[in-house]
């Protein structure tokens, strides 16, 4: 991070060279924050096009094809639509709340990039305690969809955001477990470390180690996220749509936006935390040195994204192959099962630390 | 200067929020101001680079203990109106108790601004410092016991909760996970063979 800062600082040494250093680091973070968010907001459009796509093919249709080739510009007619709708405000609603708990959701989900290491050297704010960092985020979350629900003064939207705000509850709990465990396994809170952990090759990933606590994460991912078939707070068949049925227009944008956020959060945090982040798949195939393909071997940002989109893929895959579970069972999930697997892998794993079986075992200090 | 700036704008909406808890109307209004006020006091504890702490104080209270009050507080239906009768009557004990507080507060005000304790403002830390491994340096080293003995502790209000909630209920229905899990098509569902039948 401290180079590629040094970089944009000469490139704009004009501009930039009188000031503070303090001013130079507030403008550069700045521009980088906004950079990354507007990749996200763009990774958005493009998920919700490749979501379409693929529900599609498995469901034996072609998906989008009408605007712009292969259909690449739907989103973006999506968008636009949604844009100049009205936005209508119920009258019975609490206006204000009405109007932030958007805002409450999207926030955390564009924030929590921050802390994200997307390359070896890229990362907008290096801190010793991300992971912290990352559970506070989705935590706080949860607000937007309860405020939603309350505030919109209406039944449906009420009973959605109780279910929603059960399950982010719950299934935070085992999501926090899973992670005690990669902890456990990397010495660090900080994402950076994390990732530097795994390196060395596949069998240094978490994932082979800590695969229950991987599961376990990834499908609290997809419960915390409200997707199916974890997605009851939505429930078309029984109250409509949840929490945001009473909103239309770029308000109801904004949900839409927080919640293809968190999923590809959720799809790069779970690579990683358990799939070595942005460590090459050929890290360690020293029979590839000094050949043309020896650049496989690097760790780069395509790792890290092409992993992402994999779990991106996992995400719908499962929204075309699973009915809706039970609302009572998502809790018996949640509570029954995910917390004491995680529970006694933690334990496995203490186990396996302190006879040095694993990847922990050339941990320093 | 910066950090100065920082410093007050922060403190004014976090006492501008604590106002807002005590002032208004709505009850969850009042929680999304206690929000507020506890996110402005995680700004103010990173001001003095103390990120974990910080941060544990908005996962610990923001994303749990507010959830819950907030749940609650929509739940109930207050009135207002009926909470607001007899609120005079309180008046001579909250001004006592204000007072005491204002008189703590001089205290320590006073305490800190005496020669002996050194009052030189922030000290930023040295490079390199950081509070999450500080605070994991000695936490499980010199702090074990009071940690494991809060552990504990919370353990049993845990479990003590959950029984006070374990009452038996007549007439209660239960899903019976096992009998669900354990289920056969052939339980459900008898499939019959027929001979097919010709119109005559």
């Amino acid at each position: 991070m401290a180079s590629i800062n040094e970089f944009v600082l000469g490139m704009w040494e004009f501009v930039l060279g009188p000031l503070a250093p303090i001013t130079q680091h507030l403008i550069v973070t700045s521009m980088w924050i906004v950079v990354v968010m507007i990749s996200v907001i763009l990774t958005v459009a493009f998920t919700t096009y490749f979501e379409r796509k693929v529900i599609g093919y498995m469901q034996g249709r072609i998906g989008p094809n009408r605007v712009g080739p292969l259909g690449l510009g739907q989103p973006f007619a999506d968008v636009i639509k949604l844009l100049i709708k009205e936005v209508i405000i119920p009258q019975k609603s609490n206006r204000f709340l009405f109007v932030i708990a958007p805002l409450l959701s999207l926030i955390p989900a564009l924030a929590t990039w921050a802390v994200i290491p997307l390359s070896d050297t890229f990362v907008i704010s290096n801190i010793d305690a991300g992971l912290l960092y990352v559970l506070a985020l989705t935590s706080v979350s949860v607000y937007g969809v309860i405020l939603a629900g309350w505030a919109s003064n209406s039944k449906y939207a009420f009973l959605g955001a109780m279910r929603a705000a059960a399950q982010i509850v719950a299934y935070e709990i085992a999501m926090g477990f899973a992670l005690v465990g990669v902890l456990m396994a990397s010495g660090s809170l900080n994402l950076g470390e994390i990732t530097r952990a795994q390196a060395g090759g596949f069998s240094h990933w978490f994932l082979l180690w800590l695969f229950p606590l991987f599961l376990v994460f990834f499908i609290s991912g997809v419960a915390e996220t409200h997707r199916a078939p974890f997605d009851v707070t939505e429930g078309e068949s029984e109250i409509v749509a949840g929490f945001h049925v009473e909103y239309s227009g770029a308000a109801f944008v904004l949900f839409f936006l927080a919640e293809y956020a968190n999923i590809i959060l959720i799809s790069a945090l779970t690579s990683i935390f358990f799939f070595g982040g942005y460590a090459s798949f050929f890290e360690g195939w020293t029979f590839l040195e000094g050949s043309i393909l020896a650049w496989l071997m690097a760790p780069a940002f395509g790792w890290l994204a092409l992993k992402t989109c994999f779990f991106i893929f996992v995400f719908f895959w499962l929204r075309a192959t699973f009915p809706r579970y039970r609302y009572d069972q998502i809790m018996r999930l949640g509570w029954k099962v995910f917390i004491p697997v995680t529970i006694i892998w933690i334990a496995v794993e203490g186990v396996m630390v302190y006879l040095q079986i694993g990847p922990w075992s050339n941990l320093t200090g | 200067m910066f950090h100065a700036i920082l410093f007050y704008c922060f403190a004014t909406i976090l006492i501008g929020a604590a106002m807002g808890v005590i002032f208004s109307r709505n009850p969850v209004h009042a929680v999304m101001f206690l929000v507020l006020a506890f996110f402005e006091s995680a700004m103010l504890w990173l001001l003095i680079e103390v990120e974990f702490l910080a941060i544990v104080l908005v996962l610990v209270y923001v994303g749990a203990v507010l959830v819950l009050f907030l749940f609650v507080v929509m739940m109930l239906d207050i009135n207002v109106e009926r909470s607001k009768r007899g609120y005079t009557g309180y008046l001579p004990l909250g001004l006592v108790i204000t007072g005491l507080m204002v008189i703590e507060l001089m205290q320590i005000i006073w305490w800190r601004s005496s020669a002996d304790v050194a009052s030189g403002g922030f000290v930023p830390t040295p490079e390199g410092y950081s509070n999450t491994k500080a605070l994991g340096a000695v936490l499980y080293t010199e702090h074990v016991y009071a940690f494991e003995i809060a552990a504990v502790l919370l353990l049993l209000a845990i479990v003590a909760a959950i029984t006070l909630t374990m009452r038996r209920r007549p007439g209660l229905k239960r899903q019976k996970i096992a009998e669900q899990v354990a289920v056969k098509a052939s339980d459900r569902l008898r499939i019959i063979k027929m001979d097919a039948e010709r119109q005559e």
